[in-house]
């Protein structure tokens, strides 16, 4: 009768349970505490809220995006020096958040300045400096991104290929933050522009021409040998099985190569490549390219890209999917991010905003390092799309970015969206092609083809990079 | 300067409890009673050092006259438990004093930041339950047929818990308490101690099969008149505790198994069968999708502990009063809240060490009854912890249990405190017979080595054999 081991068992197991109860804690509040601050639930933001007032938002080097102004009263008025510029990228912090306001809220009510100056803020009755926010963004380009768009409804989005900082974002319609408390109710009821939308990061389109990209890397996998060998003879038109794809304005291209159907974006030609694929490696390729995935990104909302491929696809469906047509739609932030990927030796980085954190006294609170998403494709896959999409600006589609005293190389797209061929332009590529630094994504609303409309925007933006860098 | 202090105090609160949880394990490690005075005075130092720390803060930040005599009165309270039992019961175990004046008094800080009112009428409580509490180590050691009265306990523990299902309120969705002239009586936190009673006194001798069914089924009834009070957190401590009992007292793991399994089976047809367990379930998995109803009690936990952080937002900084029923069965998040994590981690060790000791205590104990009975309350405690902090960080759905000498209430307060000096009463038998056996031991040493020595003698000098005979009489 020694029950004594069985007293040490049942000892043992609530130890053990208990352990895994405090680790299990622990976990939780190191991987969100600041999800919990920043939910609109909680209540202890305004807490932080009446003892410090919001930090100041800066870009890259050094000019105000966003900031506090206290009157001497101790009101405070959130001010955005540039207007509508940042509207979607920086967002607002009443009535909600958005953008980097919503993305790095937890520093910006909180107060890392030293103890005494605390202290003395304390006994005086004020309110502390909440920590400032480096954002990745270059005001310049900012400004010719949002230039070139115009009054085309649409987004431009720029990013440094090597690290994955965002240097421009930019969304149209916009609004003006300072005024969002009286435009709020016009802005909510408005159903049919979305001008909260970030349609860089959220708007969904067909991505056309630009999705031949996809395609050809499919072709070049399943065909690594012989793909230089291709040839097709456009007439204008392809048919197979009673399907039919018609090339752009029914243009006719003749006996083209592989090189010289992307380059002039033939679309007879990548429907016949499209009809001649593994969709099941297919499917595992654009897997891999995070179609239909999360992205790696969590500075704004995004949405997800979706396409459908696989086995089971009707002709039809095959043929529309590889020219970037049917069901497949993309966000802007996505095809710039496999774009940069390309541009960056096949290595995918992710996109960020925001570079650091610093207290108001200058100390550094939280730096965000590049972070790599791996090797979406390889070294020789990545050079082959690249020489591909150089060719399309030397003699195909993106001609209009020649003679600018940089080389730039990239794939555009005239999405059509109804039954009539109005198209939305796209252009996605990168400069300079020698050693690639920025990848550029122009989406154009409604605006026509991507060659006419969206490349000579990728242009001023192009060309607003350079001018920063030298 | 008041931010100095709360600055300094929010890194202090952390570093005093992680000693204090230190001097716990110290102690628990350290076997011998008599290197142990030191560590107990320790202890103490560390708690006073909280409160005093504690209530600084609360005065200082909510500038509320009323918690210094608060802090005169509570610092009162907590002086008499770590002495007067001790001047009572000599051999009465220090460390589960320490411990429970602890707990009683970081609950007390905690619900004087909540409400001024309920801490005041919770201190009563505390006094009142303290003077019933001290007669009964008397009674556990004098009374000799408290192992004969089975089939009592269970008939009171039964007839009690019937009565609440059918004549009382309902609170919350479940019934379970019960208002006799104005007090109100939660009837399960008192039949928990007549069960432990019951199911030691079924089984101490005798754990024949049939005597195992006959027991099962009676502990079954119990915990089938809880679950149709919608008593969810009470039916389970009374499974798994008659689970453990029963485990130990048969020492066959088959019954453990066959328990569990059972244990499951209800659990899944309990599932479908109330829709008050289905809502807890879903409401576990995905609280956000639900915040604004059921989900609502947790994520505003969650808040709390998450916002809190390492260490803590500071007392009354924070926003505590945002979680339903905080006082009673959310006192732990609002613990991380204020305290922060770090406090809270170490605060929860010194609980396991508690639970530790309670079965050190029943494994000295050489009485079976006695020895299932401590077994019993160290599980019934140590569950319930693990019910009300595992609910309040999402590890586990809610079950609405209260942390022992923590949350507010009377009957928990009430039947913690018996349970706690049940064990004493164990504790002092455990070491009253440890030293006779030490002494009877020692004497049968001593006798032993005089007769050697006296062997040896007969042949030698008789001085040093007087000599020897001295110094062994003196040891």
């Amino acid at each position: 009768m020694d029950n004594r081991n069985s007293i040490k068992a049942i000892s043992v197991f609530f130890s053990a349970l208990f352990v895994c109860m405090m680790v299990y804690m622990c976990n939780f509040v190191y991987h969100n505490e600041q999800e919990m601050i920043n939910n609109s639930y909680n209540s202890r933001s305004e807490i932080l809220l009446s003892k410090n007032y919001r930090g100041t938002i800066y870009a890259a080097s050094g000019e105000v995006l966003a900031e506090t102004e206290l009157d001497s009263a101790g009101n405070e008025t959130r001010v955005y020096p540039y207007s509508n510029l940042f509207s979607h990228s920086i967002g607002y912090s009443t009535n909600g958040r958005m953008g980097v306001e919503a993305f790095c809220n937890y520093y910006l009510i909180n107060s890392n300045l030293n103890l005494t100056e605390k202290v003395s803020n304390s006994t005086l009755g004020l309110k502390n400096p909440g920590d400032s926010v480096y954002t990745t963004f270059d005001v310049s380009i900012q400004e010719a991104a949002d230039k070139a768009l115009g009054i085309y409804n649409g987004a431009i989005i720029m990013t440094d290929v090597k690290t994955g900082k965002i240097l421009a974002m930019v969304s149209k319609p916009n609004f003006d933050p300072n005024q969002i408390v009286t435009l709020w109710s016009d802005l909510v009821e408005d159903t049919e522009s979305s001008v909260l939308l970030n349609r860089a990061t959220q708007g969904l389109y067909p991505p056309g021409s630009t999705f031949k990209i996809v395609t050809a890397l499919e072709y070049i996998r399943q065909n690594p040998d012989s793909y230089s060998d291709y040839s097709y003879n456009c007439n204008g038109i392809f048919k197979k099985d009673d399907c039919r794809i018609q090339c752009y304005h029914g243009m006719t291209h003749g006996k083209v190569s592989f090189t010289k159907s992307f380059a002039k974006s033939c679309n007879s030609s990548f429907a016949n490549i499209g009809t001649g694929l593994d969709m099941n490696s297919f499917a595992d390729t654009l897997e891999d390219l995070l179609f239909n995935q999360e992205l790696p990104y969590n500075a704004t909302l995004y949405s997800k890209s979706s396409v459908n491929v696989s086995e089971e696809m009707t002709t039809d469906d095959i043929m529309q999917t590889s020219i970037g047509q049917g069901k497949t739609l993309m966000t802007p932030l996505h095809l710039n991010m496999i774009t940069a990927a390309i541009a960056n030796n096949g290595e995918m980085m992710t996109p960020y905003m925001v570079d650091r954190v610093e207290s108001v006294d200058g100390r550094v609170i939280k730096t965000y390092k590049p972070k790599s998403n791996g090797q979406v494709m390889t070294e020789e896959e990545a050079r082959i799309l690249q020489e591909l999409m150089t060719a399309v600006v030397e003699s195909g589609t993106a001609s209009k970015l020649q003679g600018y005293g940089y080389t730039a190389a990239g794939k555009t797209g005239s999405a059509e969206y109804n039954s009539n061929s109005d198209s939305h332009a796209w252009f996605t590529g990168f400069a300079p092609v020698e050693n690639p630094q920025v990848a550029v994504t122009v989406i154009l609303e409604c605006a026509g083809s991507g060659g006419d409309y969206a490349v000579p925007m990728a242009r001023r933006v192009f060309d607003a990079y350079f001018e920063s860098v030298n | 300067m008041q931010e100095y202090i709360t600055t300094v105090s929010k890194y202090l609160l952390p570093l005093c409890m992680g000693f204090y949880a230190f001097e716990c394990f110290s102690i628990l490690f350290n076997k011998k009673e008599s290197d142990r005075g030191f560590l107990y005075l320790r202890q103490n130092f560390w708690m006073f050092a909280i409160q005093f720390i504690s209530f600084v803060n609360l005065a200082l930040v909510s500038r509320d006259k009323q918690y210094i005599y608060m802090y005169v009165l509570v610092q009162l309270l907590l002086l008499t438990i770590v002495l007067i039992p001790v001047l009572v019961y000599r051999k009465i175990n220090r460390f589960l004093l320490n411990n429970m004046a602890m707990l009683m008094g970081i609950g007390l800080v905690m619900l004087c930041r909540l409400s001024i009112e309920k801490a005041q009428r919770q201190f009563i409580i505390m006094v009142v339950s303290l003077i019933i509490s001290m007669f009964v180590p008397l009674i556990v050691e004098k009374v000799k047929i408290l192992h004969k009265l089975t089939w009592i306990y269970a008939t009171v523990g039964l007839l009690l818990l019937s009565v609440v299902l059918l004549l009382s309120e309902s609170t919350l969705g479940a019934k379970i308490t019960y208002t006799i002239s104005g007090l109100t009586f939660q009837p399960s936190e008192f039949v928990k101690i007549l069960f432990i009673f019951f199911v030691a006194g079924a089984l101490w001798e005798d754990h024949s099969f049939k005597r195992v069914c006959i027991t099962t089924v009676i502990a079954a009834l119990h915990v089938l008149v809880l679950v149709l009070s919608t008593d969810l957190g009470g039916a389970l401590i009374f499974f798994v505790a008659y689970l453990a009992m029963l485990f130990v007292a048969t020492n066959n793991v088959l019954y453990l198994l066959a328990g569990a399994l059972a244990g499951s089976g209800a659990a899944v047809v309990a599932y479908h069968l109330f829709s008050h367990i289905k809502v807890r379930v879903l409401a576990w998995q995905d609280p956000w999708s639900y915040i604004d109803g059921k989900g609502y009690q947790i994520t505003q936990s969650l808040f709390a502990i998450g916002s809190g952080s390492w260490f803590g937002m500071g007392l009354y900084s924070g926003n505590p009063d945002d979680i339903p029923l905080v006082e009673a069965d959310f006192i732990f998040s609002s613990i991380c809240e204020e305290y922060g994590v770090i406090f809270a981690v170490c605060f929860i060790l010194m609980i396991v060490t508690c639970f530790l000791m309670m079965m050190e205590i029943a494994i000295r104990q050489h009485n079976n009854f006695y020895r299932l009975v401590s077994l019993g309350i160290g599980v019934v405690y140590i569950f319930q912890i693990f019910l009300t902090v595992g609910g309040g960080i999402k590890f586990i759905p809610l079950t609405g249990v209260t942390l022992p000498f923590i949350s507010y209430g009377g009957s928990s307060i009430l039947s913690t405190m018996l349970m706690f000096f049940i064990l004493q009463g164990i504790s002092i038998i455990n070491m009253k017979e440890g030293g006779k056996r030490r002494v009877r031991r020692k004497r049968k040493v001593s006798k032993e080595i005089i007769e050697v020595e006296l062997g040896e003698n007969s042949s030698g000098e008789e001085d040093s054999g007087e000599k020897n005979g001295e110094k062994v009489g003196q040891s």
